[in-house]
Protein backbone atom coordinates (compact mmCIF):
# COMPACT_ATOMS: atom_id res chain seq x y z
CA UNK A 1 0.00 0.00 0.00
CA UNK A 2 2.70 2.33 1.48
CA UNK A 3 4.38 1.24 -1.67
CA UNK A 4 2.37 1.62 -3.78
CA UNK A 5 1.56 5.20 -3.42
CA UNK A 6 5.40 6.00 -3.09
CA UNK A 7 6.07 4.18 -6.34
CA UNK A 8 3.19 6.41 -7.87
CA UNK A 9 4.57 9.68 -6.56
CA UNK A 10 7.87 8.99 -7.38
CA UNK A 11 6.99 7.78 -11.31
CA UNK A 12 4.51 10.84 -11.46
CA UNK A 13 7.26 13.40 -10.32
CA UNK A 14 9.77 11.56 -12.58
CA UNK A 15 8.08 11.69 -15.74
CA UNK A 16 6.42 15.25 -15.15
CA UNK A 17 10.34 16.60 -14.33
CA UNK A 18 11.67 15.16 -17.56
CA UNK A 19 8.59 16.24 -19.48
CA UNK A 20 9.53 19.70 -17.72
CA UNK A 21 13.17 19.48 -18.95
CA UNK A 22 11.89 19.98 -22.72
CA UNK A 23 9.51 22.39 -22.50
CA UNK A 24 11.21 24.58 -20.04
CA UNK A 25 12.05 27.83 -21.69
CA UNK A 26 15.08 28.93 -19.49
CA UNK A 27 17.48 26.49 -19.89
CA UNK A 28 18.32 26.62 -16.57
CA UNK A 29 15.66 25.59 -14.91
CA UNK A 30 15.81 22.49 -17.27
CA UNK A 31 18.62 21.52 -15.80
CA UNK A 32 17.07 22.05 -11.95
CA UNK A 33 14.33 19.54 -13.60
CA UNK A 34 16.25 17.05 -15.32
CA UNK A 35 18.25 16.86 -11.57
CA UNK A 36 14.71 16.01 -10.27
CA UNK A 37 14.15 13.67 -12.15
CA UNK A 38 17.52 11.65 -11.73
CA UNK A 39 16.52 12.20 -8.30
CA UNK A 40 13.33 10.38 -8.65
CA UNK A 41 14.91 7.56 -10.75
CA UNK A 42 17.17 7.14 -7.79
CA UNK A 43 14.07 7.21 -5.40
CA UNK A 44 12.68 4.33 -7.99
CA UNK A 45 15.91 2.12 -7.38
CA UNK A 46 15.62 2.05 -3.67
CA UNK A 47 12.29 0.86 -4.21
CA UNK A 48 13.55 -1.84 -6.24
CA UNK A 49 15.79 -2.62 -3.27
CA UNK A 50 18.42 -1.51 -5.48
CA UNK A 51 20.07 1.19 -2.65
CA UNK A 52 23.78 1.15 -4.36
CA UNK A 53 22.69 1.67 -7.78
CA UNK A 54 20.48 4.66 -6.69
CA UNK A 55 23.21 6.35 -4.49
CA UNK A 56 26.06 5.58 -7.78
CA UNK A 57 23.17 7.48 -9.65
CA UNK A 58 23.10 10.38 -7.09
CA UNK A 59 26.74 10.86 -6.53
CA UNK A 60 27.85 10.16 -10.60
CA UNK A 61 24.36 12.12 -12.68
CA UNK A 62 23.39 14.56 -9.97
CA UNK A 63 26.24 14.93 -7.59
CA UNK A 64 28.85 15.48 -10.89
CA UNK A 65 27.62 15.26 -14.24
CA UNK A 66 24.19 17.61 -14.01
CA UNK A 67 26.71 19.98 -11.87
CA UNK A 68 29.09 20.33 -15.16
CA UNK A 69 25.95 20.64 -16.85
CA UNK A 70 24.66 23.85 -15.04
CA UNK A 71 27.91 25.00 -14.79
CA UNK A 72 28.31 25.44 -18.96
CA UNK A 73 24.58 26.31 -19.05
CA UNK A 74 24.80 28.85 -16.62
CA UNK A 75 27.70 30.77 -18.75
CA UNK A 76 25.81 30.67 -22.13
CA UNK A 77 24.53 33.62 -23.20
CA UNK A 78 20.96 32.20 -24.07
CA UNK A 79 18.77 34.39 -26.36
CA UNK A 80 15.07 32.74 -25.76
CA UNK A 81 13.52 34.83 -28.68
CA UNK A 82 16.19 32.89 -31.02
CA UNK A 83 15.69 29.56 -29.21
CA UNK A 84 11.68 29.23 -29.76
CA UNK A 85 12.49 30.12 -33.54
CA UNK A 86 14.09 26.77 -33.69
CA UNK A 87 11.62 25.12 -32.19
CA UNK A 88 9.12 25.26 -35.16
CA UNK A 89 11.50 24.29 -38.05
CA UNK A 90 13.43 20.72 -35.33
CA UNK A 91 10.00 19.46 -34.70
CA UNK A 92 10.01 16.87 -37.61
CA UNK A 93 12.95 15.76 -36.84
CA UNK A 94 12.32 15.58 -33.09
CA UNK A 95 9.15 13.64 -33.96
CA UNK A 96 10.44 11.13 -35.74
CA UNK A 97 13.38 10.65 -33.60
CA UNK A 98 10.79 10.39 -30.82
CA UNK A 99 8.58 8.54 -32.14
CA UNK A 100 11.45 5.64 -33.29
CA UNK A 101 12.72 5.44 -29.73
CA UNK A 102 8.94 4.93 -28.78
CA UNK A 103 8.36 2.17 -31.05
CA UNK A 104 11.76 0.16 -29.72
CA UNK A 105 10.84 0.58 -26.18
CA UNK A 106 7.45 -0.71 -27.05
CA UNK A 107 9.13 -3.56 -28.79
CA UNK A 108 11.49 -4.41 -25.70
CA UNK A 109 8.49 -4.08 -23.54
CA UNK A 110 6.77 -6.51 -25.02
CA UNK A 111 9.49 -8.67 -25.50
CA UNK A 112 9.92 -8.83 -22.35
CA UNK A 113 6.69 -9.46 -20.86
CA UNK A 114 6.24 -12.54 -23.37
CA UNK A 115 9.72 -13.39 -21.65
CA UNK A 116 12.02 -13.46 -24.41
CA UNK A 117 15.16 -11.13 -23.14
CA UNK A 118 15.10 -11.04 -19.72
CA UNK A 119 14.01 -15.09 -18.82
CA UNK A 120 16.79 -17.34 -18.32
CA UNK A 121 18.75 -14.61 -16.85
CA UNK A 122 17.56 -15.16 -13.37
CA UNK A 123 18.49 -12.01 -10.80
CA UNK A 124 21.17 -13.18 -7.70
CA UNK A 125 18.73 -14.07 -5.25
CA UNK A 126 19.95 -11.07 -2.67
CA UNK A 127 19.46 -13.47 0.60
CA UNK A 128 22.44 -13.20 2.56
CA UNK A 129 24.62 -11.36 0.51
CA UNK A 130 24.02 -7.18 0.46
CA UNK A 131 23.78 -5.48 -3.04
CA UNK A 132 27.04 -3.80 -2.79
CA UNK A 133 28.47 -7.52 -2.62
CA UNK A 134 26.20 -8.94 -5.34
CA UNK A 135 26.99 -6.70 -7.92
CA UNK A 136 30.86 -6.50 -7.27
CA UNK A 137 31.23 -10.44 -7.13
CA UNK A 138 29.07 -10.21 -10.41
CA UNK A 139 31.43 -7.32 -11.96
CA UNK A 140 34.80 -8.62 -11.12
CA UNK A 141 34.30 -12.07 -12.16
CA UNK A 142 31.78 -12.89 -15.03
CA UNK A 143 32.40 -8.98 -16.80
CA UNK A 144 36.20 -8.41 -15.69
CA UNK A 145 36.87 -8.32 -19.59
CA UNK A 146 34.02 -5.73 -20.17
CA UNK A 147 34.35 -3.80 -17.33
CA UNK A 148 37.43 -3.38 -18.14
CA UNK A 149 37.29 -2.29 -21.23
CA UNK A 150 34.57 0.45 -20.00
CA UNK A 151 37.46 1.71 -18.03
CA UNK A 152 39.48 2.00 -21.12
CA UNK A 153 36.72 3.81 -23.12
CA UNK A 154 36.66 6.36 -20.24
CA UNK A 155 40.48 6.57 -19.85
CA UNK A 156 40.26 7.21 -23.59
CA UNK A 157 37.84 10.03 -23.20
CA UNK A 158 39.52 11.48 -20.45
CA UNK A 159 42.95 11.51 -22.49
CA UNK A 160 40.88 12.82 -25.61
CA UNK A 161 39.30 15.71 -23.56
CA UNK A 162 42.86 16.86 -21.84
CA UNK A 163 44.63 16.66 -25.30
CA UNK A 164 41.78 19.04 -27.05
CA UNK A 165 41.82 21.60 -23.93
CA UNK A 166 45.61 21.56 -22.89
CA UNK A 167 47.37 24.91 -24.81
CA UNK A 168 50.79 25.85 -23.36
CA UNK A 169 51.02 29.25 -23.58
CA UNK A 170 54.75 29.70 -23.69
CA UNK A 171 54.56 33.84 -21.95
CA UNK A 172 52.29 33.20 -19.16
CA UNK A 173 53.79 33.86 -15.71
CA UNK A 174 53.60 30.46 -13.90
CA UNK A 175 54.11 29.49 -9.92
CA UNK A 176 57.01 26.61 -9.95
CA UNK A 177 56.73 25.43 -6.44
CA UNK A 178 59.40 23.21 -6.77
CA UNK A 179 61.70 26.24 -7.54
CA UNK A 180 60.02 28.20 -4.54
CA UNK A 181 61.27 26.03 -2.54
CA UNK A 182 64.64 25.48 -3.62
CA UNK A 183 65.34 29.20 -3.22
CA UNK A 184 67.66 30.08 -1.12
CA UNK A 185 68.91 32.91 1.07
CA UNK A 186 71.81 33.82 -0.74
CA UNK A 187 70.32 33.29 -4.27
CA UNK A 188 67.84 35.86 -3.45
CA UNK A 189 70.12 38.86 -2.62
CA UNK A 190 73.66 39.53 -0.83
CA UNK A 191 74.86 41.82 1.59
CA UNK A 192 77.53 44.23 0.56
CA UNK A 193 79.46 46.69 2.85
CA UNK A 194 79.43 49.80 0.70
CA UNK A 195 81.81 52.21 0.82
CA UNK A 196 81.15 55.77 1.92
CA UNK A 197 81.27 57.92 -1.06
CA UNK A 198 81.58 55.20 -3.35
CA UNK A 199 78.13 53.70 -3.35
CA UNK A 200 77.57 50.16 -5.06
CA UNK A 201 76.51 49.03 -8.64
CA UNK A 202 74.87 46.16 -10.23
CA UNK A 203 78.58 44.45 -10.96
CA UNK A 204 79.67 44.54 -7.07
CA UNK A 205 76.71 42.13 -5.97
CA UNK A 206 77.72 39.54 -8.44
CA UNK B 1 2.61 -5.64 29.54
CA UNK B 2 5.87 -5.22 28.04
CA UNK B 3 4.82 -7.44 25.23
CA UNK B 4 2.25 -5.22 24.21
CA UNK B 5 4.56 -1.88 24.10
CA UNK B 6 7.01 -4.17 21.87
CA UNK B 7 4.33 -5.08 19.52
CA UNK B 8 2.66 -1.29 19.19
CA UNK B 9 6.21 -0.34 18.18
CA UNK B 10 6.92 -3.08 15.52
CA UNK B 11 3.15 -1.93 13.86
CA UNK B 12 3.65 0.60 10.99
CA UNK B 13 2.65 3.24 13.11
CA UNK B 14 4.36 2.70 15.92
CA UNK B 15 7.52 2.70 13.51
CA UNK B 16 6.40 5.66 11.75
CA UNK B 17 5.73 7.73 14.84
CA UNK B 18 9.48 5.93 16.37
CA UNK B 19 11.42 7.29 12.86
CA UNK B 20 9.69 10.60 13.40
CA UNK B 21 10.42 11.09 16.83
CA UNK B 22 13.87 10.00 16.19
CA UNK B 23 14.09 12.35 13.59
CA UNK B 24 12.45 15.40 15.59
CA UNK B 25 15.16 14.55 18.55
CA UNK B 26 18.49 14.19 15.92
CA UNK B 27 17.09 17.58 13.87
CA UNK B 28 16.46 19.42 16.94
CA UNK B 29 19.39 18.72 19.02
CA UNK B 30 21.96 19.68 15.95
CA UNK B 31 19.79 23.17 15.78
CA UNK B 32 20.30 23.68 19.91
CA UNK B 33 24.17 22.68 19.68
CA UNK B 34 24.66 24.16 16.43
CA UNK B 35 23.61 27.77 18.33
CA UNK B 36 26.31 27.01 20.72
CA UNK B 37 29.00 25.72 18.53
CA UNK B 38 28.80 29.24 16.04
CA UNK B 39 29.56 30.42 19.52
CA UNK B 40 32.52 28.68 20.16
CA UNK B 41 33.51 28.80 16.82
CA UNK B 42 33.52 32.93 17.33
CA UNK B 43 35.24 32.17 20.92
CA UNK B 44 38.15 30.57 19.47
CA UNK B 45 38.46 33.01 16.67
CA UNK B 46 38.78 35.37 19.24
CA UNK B 47 40.58 33.44 21.81
CA UNK B 48 43.41 32.87 18.64
CA UNK B 49 43.79 36.40 18.30
CA UNK B 50 43.91 37.61 21.95
CA UNK B 51 40.05 39.03 21.60
CA UNK B 52 37.15 38.12 23.99
CA UNK B 53 34.81 37.59 21.32
CA UNK B 54 31.05 37.89 22.16
CA UNK B 55 30.65 37.95 25.47
CA UNK B 56 27.60 40.56 26.18
CA UNK B 57 24.62 38.68 25.60
CA UNK B 58 23.68 36.08 28.43
CA UNK B 59 26.64 34.99 30.81
CA UNK B 60 29.55 34.61 29.40
CA UNK B 61 27.84 35.38 25.36
CA UNK B 62 25.85 31.90 25.52
CA UNK B 63 22.83 33.85 24.12
CA UNK B 64 24.69 35.43 21.42
CA UNK B 65 23.54 32.71 18.98
CA UNK B 66 19.88 33.26 19.97
CA UNK B 67 20.05 36.95 19.55
CA UNK B 68 21.47 36.48 16.28
CA UNK B 69 18.36 34.31 15.22
CA UNK B 70 15.75 36.39 16.20
CA UNK B 71 17.83 39.26 14.29
CA UNK B 72 17.65 37.79 10.85
CA UNK B 73 14.37 36.36 11.63
CA UNK B 74 13.19 39.95 11.81
CA UNK B 75 14.45 41.49 9.45
CA UNK B 76 12.88 42.24 5.82
CA UNK B 77 13.41 39.48 3.20
CA UNK B 78 14.91 41.43 0.26
CA UNK B 79 14.84 39.92 -3.35
CA UNK B 80 16.60 41.67 -5.63
CA UNK B 81 14.75 43.05 -9.03
CA UNK B 82 16.80 40.60 -11.45
CA UNK B 83 16.47 37.82 -9.69
CA UNK B 84 14.85 34.45 -10.42
CA UNK B 85 12.56 34.33 -7.71
CA UNK B 86 11.65 30.64 -7.08
CA UNK B 87 15.38 29.50 -7.80
CA UNK B 88 16.72 32.11 -5.67
CA UNK B 89 14.31 30.80 -2.46
CA UNK B 90 15.06 27.30 -3.14
CA UNK B 91 18.97 27.74 -3.00
CA UNK B 92 18.76 27.76 0.98
CA UNK B 93 16.42 26.04 1.15
CA UNK B 94 18.11 23.63 -0.43
CA UNK B 95 21.19 23.96 1.43
CA UNK B 96 19.62 23.65 4.62
CA UNK B 97 17.76 20.57 3.67
CA UNK B 98 20.71 18.70 2.51
CA UNK B 99 22.81 19.56 5.36
CA UNK B 100 20.20 18.06 7.27
CA UNK B 101 19.08 14.52 5.82
CA UNK B 102 22.88 13.48 5.50
CA UNK B 103 22.27 13.33 9.73
CA UNK B 104 19.81 10.34 9.17
CA UNK B 105 22.68 7.80 8.97
CA UNK B 106 25.16 9.06 11.66
CA UNK B 107 25.52 7.01 14.06
CA UNK B 108 25.92 8.03 17.59
CA UNK B 109 26.34 5.33 19.75
CA UNK B 110 25.33 1.61 19.09
CA UNK B 111 22.23 1.51 17.34
CA UNK B 112 21.54 5.23 17.55
CA UNK B 113 20.25 5.67 14.46
CA UNK B 114 17.67 6.91 12.29
CA UNK B 115 18.30 5.09 9.64
CA UNK B 116 20.76 2.16 9.37
CA UNK B 117 21.66 2.03 5.85
CA UNK B 118 23.96 -0.40 4.33
CA UNK B 119 25.31 2.17 1.76
CA UNK B 120 25.79 4.79 4.72
CA UNK B 121 29.03 6.27 3.28
CA UNK B 122 27.68 6.42 -0.38
CA UNK B 123 24.80 8.23 1.17
CA UNK B 124 26.64 10.74 3.57
CA UNK B 125 28.97 10.96 0.31
CA UNK B 126 25.98 11.62 -2.19
CA UNK B 127 24.45 14.09 -0.18
CA UNK B 128 27.33 16.10 0.88
CA UNK B 129 27.93 16.05 -2.89
CA UNK B 130 24.67 17.75 -3.41
CA UNK B 131 25.50 20.70 -1.50
CA UNK B 132 27.08 22.35 -4.19
CA UNK B 133 23.84 22.88 -5.95
CA UNK B 134 22.70 25.74 -3.11
CA UNK B 135 25.42 27.69 -3.77
CA UNK B 136 25.41 27.22 -7.70
CA UNK B 137 21.83 28.11 -7.66
CA UNK B 138 22.19 31.01 -5.38
CA UNK B 139 24.73 32.49 -7.10
CA UNK B 140 23.29 32.38 -11.06
CA UNK B 141 19.50 33.34 -9.17
CA UNK B 142 21.19 36.43 -7.66
CA UNK B 143 21.19 37.63 -11.23
CA UNK B 144 24.50 39.32 -10.19
CA UNK B 145 28.32 39.60 -10.84
CA UNK B 146 29.74 38.80 -7.80
CA UNK B 147 27.99 36.13 -6.91
CA UNK B 148 27.96 34.68 -9.63
CA UNK B 149 32.17 34.35 -9.97
CA UNK B 150 31.46 32.92 -6.49
CA UNK B 151 29.50 30.34 -7.68
CA UNK B 152 31.48 29.24 -10.42
CA UNK B 153 34.74 29.10 -8.15
CA UNK B 154 32.95 27.15 -5.49
CA UNK B 155 31.47 24.78 -8.29
CA UNK B 156 34.91 23.62 -9.51
CA UNK B 157 36.31 24.09 -5.83
CA UNK B 158 33.80 21.60 -4.69
CA UNK B 159 33.88 19.32 -7.62
CA UNK B 160 37.84 18.73 -7.00
CA UNK B 161 37.79 17.98 -3.45
CA UNK B 162 34.88 15.59 -4.10
CA UNK B 163 37.21 13.22 -5.74
CA UNK B 164 40.10 12.81 -3.18
CA UNK B 165 37.35 12.90 -0.88
CA UNK B 166 35.39 9.96 -2.33
CA UNK B 167 38.78 8.04 -2.58
CA UNK B 168 39.77 8.73 0.89
CA UNK B 169 36.53 6.94 1.88
CA UNK B 170 37.04 4.06 -1.05
CA UNK B 171 40.38 3.34 2.00
CA UNK B 172 38.36 3.16 4.89
CA UNK B 173 35.48 0.82 3.21
CA UNK B 174 38.53 -1.11 2.59
CA UNK B 175 39.81 -1.41 5.83
CA UNK B 176 36.74 -2.22 7.58
CA UNK B 177 34.63 -4.15 4.09
CA UNK B 178 31.36 -2.44 4.85
CA UNK B 179 29.80 0.67 3.97
CA UNK B 180 27.70 0.53 7.12
CA UNK B 181 28.74 3.11 9.20
CA UNK B 182 27.99 0.74 12.36
CA UNK B 183 30.40 -1.91 10.92
CA UNK B 184 32.58 0.49 10.43
CA UNK B 185 32.66 1.76 13.82
CA UNK B 186 32.47 -1.45 15.30
CA UNK B 187 35.29 -2.52 13.45
CA UNK B 188 37.74 0.13 15.38
CA UNK B 189 35.91 -1.05 18.84
CA UNK B 190 38.70 -2.03 21.29
CA UNK B 191 42.11 -0.15 22.36
CA UNK B 192 43.08 3.40 20.21
CA UNK B 193 45.31 1.73 17.38
CA UNK B 194 42.36 -0.35 16.37
CA UNK B 195 41.00 3.16 15.02
CA UNK B 196 41.32 3.49 11.27
CA UNK B 197 43.59 6.58 11.28
CA UNK B 198 46.40 3.64 13.26
CA UNK B 199 45.61 1.49 10.58
CA UNK B 200 42.84 -0.47 12.16
CA UNK B 201 44.40 -2.99 14.08
CA UNK B 202 47.48 -4.06 15.49
CA UNK B 203 48.26 -6.51 12.57
CA UNK B 204 48.00 -3.67 9.92
CA UNK B 205 50.14 -0.99 12.27
CA UNK B 206 52.34 -0.70 8.83
CA UNK B 207 49.01 1.12 7.24
CA UNK B 208 49.51 3.49 10.11
CA UNK B 209 51.99 5.43 7.43
CA UNK B 210 49.26 5.27 4.78
CA UNK B 211 46.17 6.15 6.99
CA UNK B 212 47.35 8.76 9.17
CA UNK B 213 48.12 11.00 6.17
CA UNK B 214 45.11 9.99 5.11
CA UNK B 215 42.66 11.03 7.72
CA UNK B 216 44.64 14.89 7.62
CA UNK B 217 43.89 14.54 4.04
CA UNK B 218 40.17 14.13 4.50
CA UNK B 219 40.30 16.88 6.78
CA UNK B 220 41.62 19.41 4.39
CA UNK B 221 39.63 18.21 2.02
CA UNK B 222 36.54 18.31 4.58
CA UNK B 223 37.56 22.23 4.80
CA UNK B 224 37.64 22.82 1.19
CA UNK B 225 34.25 20.84 0.81
CA UNK B 226 32.39 22.79 3.15
CA UNK B 227 34.03 26.41 1.66
CA UNK B 228 35.70 26.90 5.24
CA UNK B 229 39.10 29.08 5.25
CA UNK B 230 41.79 28.68 4.27
CA UNK B 231 39.77 27.86 1.39
CA UNK B 232 36.56 30.08 1.15
CA UNK B 233 37.18 31.14 -2.12
CA UNK B 234 33.45 31.30 -2.83
CA UNK B 235 32.76 33.78 -0.32
CA UNK B 236 36.71 35.48 -0.05
CA UNK B 237 35.64 39.25 1.18
CA UNK B 238 38.49 40.60 0.11
CA UNK B 239 37.79 39.78 -3.95
CA UNK B 240 33.94 39.07 -3.85
CA UNK B 241 32.07 40.95 -0.98
CA UNK B 242 30.67 37.55 0.01
CA UNK B 243 30.56 35.53 -3.31
CA UNK B 244 27.09 33.99 -3.96
CA UNK B 245 25.62 35.00 -0.61
CA UNK B 246 25.87 38.89 -1.08
CA UNK B 247 21.96 39.49 -2.58
CA UNK B 248 20.64 37.06 0.37
CA UNK B 249 19.44 38.52 3.65
CA UNK B 250 17.73 37.71 6.79
CA UNK B 251 15.74 34.52 6.91
CA UNK B 252 17.38 32.94 3.82
CA UNK B 253 21.03 34.10 4.47
CA UNK B 254 20.07 32.35 8.25
CA UNK B 255 19.55 29.05 6.37
CA UNK B 256 22.49 29.17 4.33
CA UNK B 257 24.37 29.71 7.33
CA UNK B 258 23.05 27.24 9.23
CA UNK B 259 23.26 24.74 6.41
CA UNK B 260 27.24 25.53 6.27
CA UNK B 261 27.17 25.02 9.86
CA UNK B 262 25.50 22.09 9.98
CA UNK B 263 27.87 20.61 7.42
CA UNK B 264 30.63 21.38 8.98
CA UNK B 265 30.14 19.64 11.98
CA UNK B 266 29.13 17.01 9.67
CA UNK B 267 32.26 16.80 8.10
CA UNK B 268 33.36 16.51 12.03
CA UNK B 269 31.19 13.66 12.75
CA UNK B 270 32.76 12.21 9.45
CA UNK B 271 36.22 12.24 10.16
CA UNK B 272 35.39 10.78 13.61
CA UNK B 273 33.04 7.73 12.54
CA UNK B 274 35.24 6.90 9.83
CA UNK B 275 39.02 7.49 11.40
CA UNK B 276 38.97 7.79 15.00
CA UNK B 277 37.04 5.29 16.14
CA UNK B 278 33.09 6.95 16.18
CA UNK B 279 31.82 6.32 19.44
CA UNK B 280 34.90 3.63 20.84
CA UNK B 281 36.80 5.87 23.56
CA UNK B 282 39.89 4.16 22.53
CA UNK B 283 40.24 1.28 25.17
CA UNK B 284 38.02 -1.33 25.95
CA UNK B 285 34.72 -1.24 27.98
CA UNK B 286 34.35 -3.92 29.98
CA UNK B 287 33.07 -2.08 32.87
CA UNK B 288 30.07 -1.28 30.88
CA UNK B 289 29.18 -4.62 30.35
CA UNK B 290 26.71 -5.06 33.25
CA UNK B 291 25.55 -1.54 32.88
CA UNK B 292 22.32 -0.99 31.52
CA UNK B 293 22.03 -0.30 27.79
CA UNK B 294 20.73 3.07 28.18
CA UNK B 295 23.25 4.51 30.36
CA UNK B 296 26.65 2.86 28.54
CA UNK B 297 24.93 4.63 24.98
CA UNK B 298 25.15 7.69 27.04
CA UNK B 299 28.39 7.38 27.83
CA UNK B 300 29.02 6.39 24.19
CA UNK B 301 27.28 9.20 23.02
CA UNK B 302 29.28 11.58 24.94
CA UNK B 303 32.69 10.09 23.47
CA UNK B 304 31.52 10.62 19.88
CA UNK B 305 30.20 14.64 20.76
CA UNK B 306 33.56 14.28 22.24
CA UNK B 307 35.46 13.87 19.45
CA UNK B 308 33.50 15.85 16.89
CA UNK B 309 33.75 18.82 19.24
CA UNK B 310 37.13 18.30 19.13
CA UNK B 311 36.99 18.40 15.12
CA UNK B 312 34.80 21.21 15.19
CA UNK B 313 37.52 23.15 17.24
CA UNK B 314 40.30 22.22 14.97
CA UNK B 315 38.50 23.72 12.36
CA UNK B 316 37.56 26.70 14.12
CA UNK B 317 41.11 27.18 14.93
CA UNK B 318 42.52 26.87 11.22
CA UNK B 319 40.43 29.44 10.17
CA UNK B 320 41.85 32.15 12.72
CA UNK B 321 45.66 31.26 11.61
CA UNK B 322 45.79 29.93 8.07
CA UNK B 323 45.88 32.51 5.21
CA UNK B 324 43.51 31.99 2.30
CA UNK B 325 44.83 29.87 -0.59
CA UNK B 326 44.83 31.43 -4.08
CA UNK B 327 42.89 30.09 -6.54
CA UNK B 328 45.30 28.70 -9.01
CA UNK B 329 47.22 27.01 -5.89
CA UNK B 330 43.85 25.31 -4.50
CA UNK B 331 43.55 23.41 -7.37
CA UNK B 332 46.70 22.47 -7.85
CA UNK B 333 46.61 21.23 -4.22
CA UNK B 334 43.81 19.48 -5.31
CA UNK B 335 44.37 18.07 -8.72
CA UNK B 336 47.92 17.10 -8.20
CA UNK B 337 48.88 16.55 -4.66
CA UNK B 338 45.74 15.39 -2.96
CA UNK B 339 44.25 13.08 -5.74
CA UNK B 340 47.17 11.31 -6.73
CA UNK B 341 48.53 10.28 -3.20
CA UNK B 342 44.35 9.21 -2.19
CA UNK B 343 44.58 6.86 -5.99
CA UNK B 344 48.20 5.32 -4.58
CA UNK B 345 46.71 4.95 -1.00
CA UNK B 346 43.79 2.81 -2.57
CA UNK B 347 45.90 0.79 -4.43
CA UNK B 348 48.13 0.06 -1.76
CA UNK B 349 45.42 -0.54 1.14
CA UNK B 350 43.96 -2.93 -1.29
CA UNK B 351 47.50 -4.71 -2.18
CA UNK B 352 47.76 -5.23 1.53
CA UNK B 353 44.08 -6.51 2.12
CA UNK B 354 45.07 -8.83 -0.43
CA UNK B 355 48.60 -9.86 0.26
CA UNK B 356 49.36 -8.18 3.95
CA UNK B 357 49.02 -9.06 6.97
CA UNK B 358 45.72 -10.13 9.15
CA UNK B 359 42.55 -8.28 9.24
Amino acid sequence: MIQAIAFYLLATVSVVSALLVVTAKNPVHSVLWLITTFFSAAGLFVMLGAEFLAMLLVVVYVGAVAVLFLFVVMMLDVDFVQLREGYAKYFPLAAIVGLILLAEMIVVAVAAAQGGAARGAELIPATDVSNVEAIGRVLYTEYVYIFQAAGLVLLVAMIGAIVLTLRYKPNIKRQDIGRQVNRRQSDAYANVQAESGKGVTLEDLK
Amino acid sequence: MEATTTSFWSTPVGWTLMTAGGILLVTVGILISLAFLLLADRKIWAGVQMRKGPNVVGPFGLLQSFADFFKFVLKEIVVPAGADKIVFLLAPLLTFVLAFIAWAVIPFAPGWVVSDLNVGVLYLFAVSSLGVYGIIMGGWASNSKYPFLGSLRSAAQMVSYEVSLGLIIVTVILLAGSMNLTTIVDNQAGWIWNWHAFGGGLGNLPLLIIMFPMSIVFFVSALAETNRPPFDLPEAESELVAGYQVEYSSTPYLLFMIGEYANIVLMCAMITLLFFGGWNPGFPTPFLDGAPQFLANLFYLGVFLFKTVFWFAMIAMVKAFVPRYRYDQLMRLGWKVFLPYSLVAVVLVAAWRVFGGAI
